[in-house]
């Protein structure tokens, strides 16, 4: 069989042993190695492919969380307040107003042609706004007609016109609800603040749960992002992965097309702990290369912007009581023992460092009980954890994907308002992490903020908030650092790290191809690396050829 | 109540372990009739006694007597609004709540939906171990707001408990607005825990619905004529008399019916049909009940 050989400008390899390279070579979808051309000459027949000849190749890039649902997210308006790539290569320009917002909405609702059908728009980022609270009034200019209703960046707020409230039942005096401020008026302002009050409005705003847990088009969207942002390998990480769901997403990624490899999680939910397990192992067996299934996602607490992230004292800096535990602890450690017994990773989203203590407490147990020499147990988020906690992590052989990307979008408010200056000067501690030797993954949570790792290495290296302030300089990592963790940091949590996340002999041939080095580029320029496409098991993906 | 009216919802929380399932299973038994939905959050294995489940179809699974049980998973509303187009339609809604939730957030979510009534929250307590639950590193914050969301809490498992009356004055400080009831497997009377009586009509001359030897106390109050129904709800519920329930019907001094409902501290007064009778029915414990100060409250009214 005949190899091909690729020259390229650059290649850098994340394989110590030869850093970088002029040539790689490919046959059967996997890189036969990394060197000079006279080198890979040795491996037999091979035919010269000059299309990189002046991109830089990188490992396909990893990233260890995010949500499939960002592809499905597209299917509204987005309302953000930062320029925005969708999956077709169109960005959108963030909305610096409130007129913005709405103009943009506007224009949406005209292109629709049943006048009842209902607007939904997302990643609205009211904190941007001077302090100003969006409100049903704002939202009337879109449509008086029919129901318009935005979700906020942070997933925690909803914001409805006056014919969404109408069509609730709640345009009425005297509705009595923490989440729901009234106006002068008596009537609710049209903010609907936490799961619980925005849950009435759902359903008459468009926002689809069937749709957003995993659908289609979302599905082949997402990829399309992927391709574009030099992704080659992407965990869905909370998917409830029920069976018409777990079939379609083995067809399209079987598609011989389909550009990503999906490493979809199993969320804990609705199952008794055992019947996790099983369906975990059951998931397991059916995974492909383009769809791996088995590991367990579990969620201990909520979220730090939406307070209900489980804080140790001194808890919340502006006093807002401690959050919520989505997973009773006995739960929790049932499932860590059941795992490991069984030989399932479990990747518990921990946001509050009350949370990683339990995780830590419930893993301490566990491994008392069923010792695991290579569990690669992870803490997904981890954004609280000092140095003693890091320490723990460990000594228990957990790995954790910190969220720097936080950082940029609402470091500001984590500084003032959330945890304060100090905690928010040490919150998602990436060197801490890297010193103590604890294996290391970045992540966006794409839809929570955009998919691209090489913009999660920019505000990993340079902690850099909206407004510009140095967010922690001592944790700040350097740029081979970031690169490191953003291709086999990643796929070392997704027990990946033997297949993808270097380009060397025997790996999967998945390179993400880029216009300029992200090495040479500058740590302050690493977000403006340009991404020509990827090469997935083998098959070259260029971004400007994506079929809309 | 006619068909199309709200339907009524009770929350039922607590830890793990405190008796939830047995509960929901005890009210299954005692259903006589009503058709009881339930909805549970952590379905996992189905948390009915096998001996009640007639069908299951992929969302509900059908019991005897026309009850039904089924997941809500995370889409509480549109679960809510199946049950309530079910043919035919469920009388009163169970609402299972994991064990880390909080009953007062699902109520709140209960309270702003169309042709939803909320009925109050039930919270059950282990009263062997609540205190020290409450006092977990992890856990208490959890369990104390628990505990004080509660307009009534079932103490159960008071036949195993060391010291009931302990964590039955402890319960009065943790959550002053309740009203407790010592329970046993989690068994309580339909009609105080899902207030599923109506009128008069439950109350036969000259003794209650209630088994006086398990020491439930019923009393029938005339309703003082001019009082504004809402006023006269906040009596009841008012902690000072202990009431576990009221309901009934009075005018309003304006003209029309009102229906009045309490259940511990939460009262709510709705329109009634024109024909409703007038007359409101409390129920308490004989010890905790003090019948006669509500008596002198309501005709001082
Ligand atoms: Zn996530």
């Amino acid at each position: 069989m005949t190899a091909t050989i690729y020259p390229a400008a650059r290649i850098v390899t994340m394989n110590p042993a030869r850093p970088h390279a002029t040539h790689v070579a490919v046959r059967e979808g996997r890189i036969l190695g990394a060197g000079t051309l006279e080198e890979l000459a040795g491996w037999g027949d091979y035919r010269l492919d000059g299309r990189f000849a002046d991109k830089v190749l990188m490992p396909g890039l990893v990233e260890g969380h995010s949500h499939v649902m960002e592809g499905s997210l597209w299917a509204y308006v987005y309302c953000g307040f930062f320029d925005r790539m969708d999956p077709e290569g169109r960005v959108w320009a963030g909305l610096k107003s409130i007129d913005a917002v709405v103009e943009r909405l506007a224009e949406a609702a005209g292109a629709l042609e049943d006048p009842a059908s209902p607007l939904a728009g997302w990643s609205l980022d009211a904190i941007y706004y001077g302090g100003r609270r969006i409100n049903r009034h704002d939202l009337d200019r879109v449509s008086t007609e029919r129901a318009v209703g935005v979700l906020n960046a942070s997933g925690h707020i909803l914001n409805v016109n006056t014919r969404a409230l109408e069509l609730a039942g709640l345009l009425r005096t005297g509705v009595n609800h923490p989440g729901i401020p009234l106006g002068a008026d008596g009537l609710p302002t049209g903010e609907m603040k936490g799961p619980d009050a925005m849950a009435p409005l759902g359903v008459h705003t468009g926002f689809d749960r069937d749709l957003l847990a995993c659908d289609e088009p979302g599905l082949r969207r997402f990829a399309k992002l992927c391709v574009r942002t030099g992704v080659t390998t992407a965990a869905d990480l909370a998917n409830l992965l029920p069976e018409d769901a777990v079939e379609m997403m083995l067809r399209v990624t079987g598609e011989p097309d389909y550009p990503a490899r999906i490493v979809s999680l199993r969320r804990f939910y609705g199952l008794t702990p055992e019947e996790l397990i099983d369906r975990a192992l059951e998931l397991r067996g059916r995974s492909r290369d383009r769809l791996r299934l088995g590991i367990i996602k579990v969620v201990a607490d909520g979220s730090i912007q939406g307070f209900s992230a489980r804080l140790r004292w001194p808890g919340y800096y502006n006093g807002a009581p401690e959050g919520l535990w989505y997973v009773p602890p006995e739960h929790l450690l049932e499932i860590y023992e059941r795992a490991l017994a069984a030989g399932l990773g479990v990747h518990t989203h921990t946001n509050g460092d009350e949370a990683t203590e339990l995780a830590l407490d419930c893993m301490e147990s566990a491994l008392r009980k069923h010792p695991a020499p290579d569990h690669r147990f992870t803490l997904q988020h981890c954004q609280l954890a000092d140095a003693a906690q890091f320490r723990r992590i460990r000594a228990l052989g957990l790995c954790v994907n910190l969220f720097p990307n936080h950082h940029f979008y609402w470091g500001d408010q984590h500084y003032a308002v959330t945890v304060g200056p100090e905690r928010a000067e040490r919150m998602n501690a990436c060197a801490t992490a890297l010193r103590e030797g604890v294996p290391l993954a970045i992540h966006s949570d794409a839809p929570v903020t955009p998919l691209g790792p090489l913009f999660t290495a920019w505000c990993a290296v340079n902690r850099r908030t909206a407004s510009g302030r140095t967010l922690g300089e001592q944790e700040r990592i350097g740029v081979a650092d970031a690169l490191r963790t953003i291709t086999l940091g990643a796929a070392y949590t997704l027990g990946l790290d033997g297949e993808v996340g270097s380009i060397e002999t025997g790996k999967r041939a998945d390179f993400a191809v880029l216009e300029d080095d992200p090495e040479t580029i500058g740590g302050e320029r690493l977000k403006d690396v340009r991404v020509w496409g990827t090469v997935q098991g083998g098959r070259i993906f260029r971004a400007a050829d994506l079929q809309a | 109540m006619t068909a199309a009216g709200p339907l009524p919802v009770t929350v039922v929380g607590g830890y793990l372990g405190a008796g939830k399932t047995t509960l929901v299973n005890s009210l299954l038994r005692q259903a006589n009739g009503r058709r009881l939905a339930i909805m549970v959050n952590e379905f996992g294995a189905l948390p009915i006694d096998a001996s009640l489940v007639e069908a299951a179809d992929d969302r509900i699974v059908s019991l005897v007597g026309g009850c039904v049980c089924c997941s809500y998973g995370e889409d509480l509303v549109s679960s809510l609004a199946m049950l309530r187009a079910l043919e035919p339609r469920p009388d009163h809604v169970l609402l299972e709540a994991s064990g880390v939730a909080f009953p007062g957030a699902i109520a709140g979510t209960v309270g702003l939906l169309q042709g939803f009534a909320l009925d109050g929250a039930v919270v059950l307590a282990d009263a062997e171990t609540v205190r020290g639950r409450a006092g977990d590193r992890y856990l208490g914050s959890t369990v104390r707001r628990q505990l004080s969301e509660a307009d009534l809490i079932l103490l159960n498992k008071c036949d195993l408990a060391g010291d009931p009356d302990a964590a039955e004055a402890w319960l009065g400080e943790t959550a002053p607005d309740a009203r407790v009831l010592r329970t046993t497997r989690a068994e309580a009377p339909i009609d105080i825990v899902l207030g599923a009586w109506t009128g008069r009509a439950a109350l036969p001359a000259g003794g209650g619905p209630f088994d006086h030897t398990a020491g439930y106390a019923t009393a029938a109050l005339d309703p003082p004529e001019r009082a504004e129904p809402e006023a006269l709800a906040r009596i009841l519920a008012d902690p000072a008399h202990g009431l576990l329930r009221a309901k009934g019907f009075m005018p309003r001094p304006g003209g029309g019916m009102a229906a009045i409902q309490t259940v511990g501290s939460r009262w709510a007064v709705s329109d009634a049909p024109s024909d409703a009778p007038s007359g409101l029915i409390c129920i308490g414990l004989e010890a905790g009940t003090d019948f006669a100060a509500l008596r002198r409250a309501v005709s001082d009214f």
